[in-house]
């Protein structure tokens, strides 16, 4: 026994391809049965009159265990001349998936055992697709049962183009394909009998030559807060290091959310004092400032802080009761914070023999799907290719776990990391005049009017009206319009997913500004996401009025005054609200006009009624000029 | 990071879990060398401290060396002690001679239960581990107990990623494994790195020593030279005997511990 850990391997594949064999197989010819082992079982199996199967060692292991004889065979050691090695067993059939998940998410590699005669079967395809979600990139493949077609080359040739096939629609690939038999050892630890056509590695050196996962040290710090504990003078801040390293001094910005502030020192008891520390390591940090810090924030550098999103697209692994749907309730764990989530979309059902995707009302039981959701507060989040970490989760419904996920994208980004960064270093300069000033010398107060709808629904014109309707009854009102703003202010956007947030926000923050300056600000924007508007609501606060101007999609494109849905559906423009492009109706609007249901006056009359309402203070309501 | 010090970090890290998300937590507390660890490891994740009960359940025929060490650890560790004792079936002149399975029952299993019940713990952490014996290899870190105590360890909630499930219905309690995933040569080895307090019966006295304690008569001894705790890690790199073989309720008959866990024994 030395002090070097063992990797954590799993044996996965089709129950009856062999995966005992080989484990049976792999114990025996490194040496970790204990003597006399398989004798006394073929002089067993020679009695009962059947043929001895290396499949037996696992079985008669399980039965010692059970009888308290031997140890635990959930986790088998076994050595090579360069390391140990650690068999996580994913057990069971019924609930395998579940207990498959549990064993198999702490291996950190894999041997994907495969018939060669029979091939991948659907269960071969779901565990290499579990391997993919637990995010473990090395496989081996052990193309099993080789003597049975005489170590015939093109049948292995066959078999492995399958598998690397299956692989690559994964974005994974084998790190070794090794033809085997199990039954005789051939290719597992020595190379007996090797065809002559092979001369890549055995089995044990394949295993032998994995990197094991890559250590999460050299990667940027992410320290999940776990909790924050104040037993005596000192408040400490726990966690384990889920990536990057941290020292003493070092700034920590804590994610979502602004504010950082300095190590103190890390804590500890009976332990030497330490002024570093690395992925892995549960720490105790005190800070220079006493910053609210809380359960869920992630820490980082304060340059490469996680985004702060709402709105995700998640691959998931499914393994609930009920099906899951648009419209459904979730909590969202992603590190240790907690979300509450709504199912917005299920995009797809991930068809597991050929990977193609179909679209799907709902999720079902250990269906793989891709779905948008929302949560209603901030998530520091990753894509699954950016961080190991932050990049999945799992899906709660009330008491149960009802899947595991990956984040594919981070859908509403906001551009808000950088300009924090610079932020630090400003201080923001206030008006010289009070909000009741100014609403008692221009007798309204200040406001965003936000008019969202669908392109053609009427917002431009509504709100050239509304402006010089205002005009006249001598309040202070200024139209922002979206198009008009493209060519100026957000020149420099185009129309992803992304940059349409960020086209929002800044939006959002010119009309702030006239708001609070005491002005009306008139917005004719889509605003297409209710994720936009729930950020704009937050941002603005009272100031932020919604008006959903509404017309069906069918009114709006036969009025298409612009020309434009004509062009979306010959597909000269891509994601274009309402046509290709998602518009997420307001759920609760201060104000709706129906554009398609009231003549243009109506619309306008409740325009100017609702500002009435809302932006005369009764103490100085005067009457319109 | 060595390997005890990545299970140092993962126990530490459970603990604390444990300790956010379970409203009233107690800590098993057996006088054994694993539930030392486990205060050990509760005081290194709670810096010195072990903020929540110890609770040790007293059959009334434990080793006396065990007593008085629980006496002097507790004072010294700092612990807010709870002795559990099944009175009325001590009362009632229960013993091992009326059944091994039946005396764990009432002492153990019982006298646990009836604590749980009187201090209304929603929580109880255990110092088990998944290679002492084959039912606590099919165990969870955090495993859900119905109201009788009940584990059903045929349809268990998943876990992966770290992400414990903590919610469960009320009457649901909770059993907490933060050693789960320890060996007993990983618990030797760790006594050995903190200089961790361990009774002296797991030394060799005239030949034998305990490899595992409980009550005395129940609890056998095994030909061993081993003196120190150098000694003990020695000795286990090379055994193929189980830990729990000299513990005679096991044997009583072939699932005999396995109903002993499914009705809610530590």
């Amino acid at each position: 026994m030395n002090d070097n850990r063992a990797l954590p391997i799993v044996i996965v594949g089709h129950v009856d391809h062999g995966k005992s064999t080989l484990i049976g197989r792999l114990l025996h010819d490194t040496g970790a049965l204990p003597d006399g082992k398989v004798a006394a079982l073929q002089e067993a199996s020679r009695k009962r009159g059947m043929p001895f199967e290396w499949s037996f060692v696992m079985d008669a292991l399980k039965v010692e265990r059970d009888q308290g004889i031997t140890i635990d065979t959930t986790r088998i050691r076994f050595s090579s001349d360069a390391r140990d090695y650690v068999i996580i067993d994913a057990p069971g059939h019924a609930e395998f998936l579940k207990n498959m998940l549990t064993g198999a998410a702490a291996a950190e590699a894999a041997i994907l055992v495969v018939d060669v005669i029979e091939g991948m079967s659907e269960q071969t395809r779901r565990h290499a697709f579990l391997l993919k979600l637990l995010g473990i990139r090395e496989i081996i493949v052990a193309v099993n049962k080789m003597d049975r077609c005489g170590y015939a080359q093109d049948a292995f040739d066959a078999a492995s183009r399958n598998v690397a096939d299956y692989l690559a629609g994964l974005d994974l690939a084998a790190a070794a394909i090794i033809p085997i038999s199990a039954r005789n050892g051939d290719m597992i630890a020595h190379r007996s009998v090797p065809p002559s056509w092979y001369d890549g590695p055995t089995v044990l050196q394949a295993l032998d030559a994995l990197a094991g996962a890559p250590s999460e040290a050299d990667r940027p710090l992410r320290l999940p807060v776990q909790d924050v504990y104040k037993f005596d003078e000192r408040r400490i801040i726990v966690g384990r290091i889920d990536a990057g390293r941290l020292r003493v001094g070092d700034r920590l910005r804590f994610s979502p959310g602004e504010r950082s502030a300095r190590i103190a020192s890390i804590e500890s008891w009976n332990a030497q004092a330490a002024v570093s520390a690395a992925a892995g390591q549960s720490v105790g940090l005190t800070l220079d400032e006493d910053i609210f810090v809380e359960r869920g924030q992630v820490a980082s550098a304060p340059d490469a802080a996680p985004y702060a999103a709402a709105r995700l697209k998640l691959r998931l692994f499914h393994f609930g009761h009920a099906p899951l749907q648009a419209g459904d309730a979730v909590k969202l764990q992603i590190g240790l914070a907690e979300h509450a989530a709504t199912v917005e979309a299920v995009e797809s059902v991930v068809d597991i023999n050929d990977l193609t995707r179909r679209s799907a009302e709902a999720v079902g039981r250990n269906d793989i799907a891709d779905v948008v959701v929302h949560s209603r507060t901030a998530i520091a989040v990753e894509t699954a290719v950016e961080g190991r970490h932050l990049g999945r989760g799992i899906l709660r419904r009330g008491y149960h776990i009802v899947a595991g996920f990956l984040v594919e994208a981070v859908l509403d980004a906001p551009q808000a990391a950088p300009v924090a960064g610079v932020a630090r270093h400003i201080t923001p300069v206030t008006s010289a005049v009070s909000h009741a000033e100014r609403s008692a010398a221009w007798g309204h107060a200040g406001g965003v009017l936000w008019l969202t709808g669908l392109s053609g629904a009427g917002k431009s014109t509504l709100a050239l009206a509304l402006e010089r309707e205002l005009f006249r009854r001598d309040y202070r009102a200024v139209l922002l319009d979206g198009d008009s703003l493209r060519r100026t202010l957000n020149a420099d956007l185009g129309f992803g997913e992304a940059e349409r947030a960020e086209n929002v926000r800044r939006i959002g923050a010119v009309a702030q500004h006239l708001a609070e300056s005491g002005m009306i600000a008139i917005v004719a924007c889509i605003a297409p996401r209710r994720s936009h508007r729930a950020r704009l609501r937050h941002e603005l606060g009272a100031l932020y009025h919604e008006v959903y101007v509404k017309a069906s999609l069918e009114i709006c494109e036969r009025r298409d005054v612009k020309g434009l849905y004509v062009k979306a559906r010959r597909g000269e423009i891509t994601a274009f609200t309402g046509v290709s492009d998602l518009y997420e109706a307001p759920a609760a609007p201060e104000l709706e006009v129906g554009t398609d249901v009231l003549t243009p006056g109506e619309c306008l009359e409740h325009l100017l009624d609702y500002v009435d309402r809302a932006f005369r203070p009764g103490d100085v309501r005067r009457l319109a000029s | 990071m060595s390997d005890l010090d990545e299970l140092e970090s993962q126990s530490v890290f459970i603990l604390r879990e444990a300790f956010r998300k379970v409203e009233k937590l107690g800590l098993l507390w057996s006088i054994g060398k694993d539930s030392n660890v486990l205060v050990w490891l509760a005081r290194k994740a709670f810096f010195g401290r072990v903020p929540f009960p110890a609770i040790h359940i007293d059959t009334s025929y434990k080793l006396p060396e065990m007593i008085a060490f629980r006496e002097r650890m507790a004072r010294e560790w700092g612990l807010e002690l709870i002795v559990g004792q099944n009175t009325a079936a001590l009362a009632d002149g229960m013993n091992h001679l009326r059944g091994r399975v039946a005396c764990c029952t009432a002492l153990k299993t019982d006298g646990l239960k009836e604590v749980v019940a009187r201090h209304g713990f929603t929580g109880i952490i255990a110092g088990i581990r998944r290679d002492e014996e084959g039912t606590r290899a099919k165990e969870r870190v955090f495993s859900p107990r119905a109201e009788n105590a009940e584990w059903n360890f045929r349809d268990q909630p998943p876990e992966f990623w770290n992400h414990f499930n903590t919610d469960f219905p009320p009457g649901i309690h909770l059993r907490i494994h933060p050693l789960l995933h320890w060996t007993e040569l990983d618990v030797w080895r760790y006594v050995r790195r903190e200089a961790i307090p361990v009774v002296d019966l797991y030394f060799a006295r005239n030949g034998r020593r305990y490899r595992s304690l409980g009550c005395a008569p129940c609890t056998g001894t095994m030909a061993s030279a081993a003196a120190s705790v150098d000694d003990i890690i020695a000795e286990l790199e090379g055994t193929t005997v189980a830990e729990r073989a000299g513990r005679a309720q096991d044997k009583e008959a072939e699932d005999a511990f396995e109903r002993l866990r499914a009705s809610g024994y530590m």
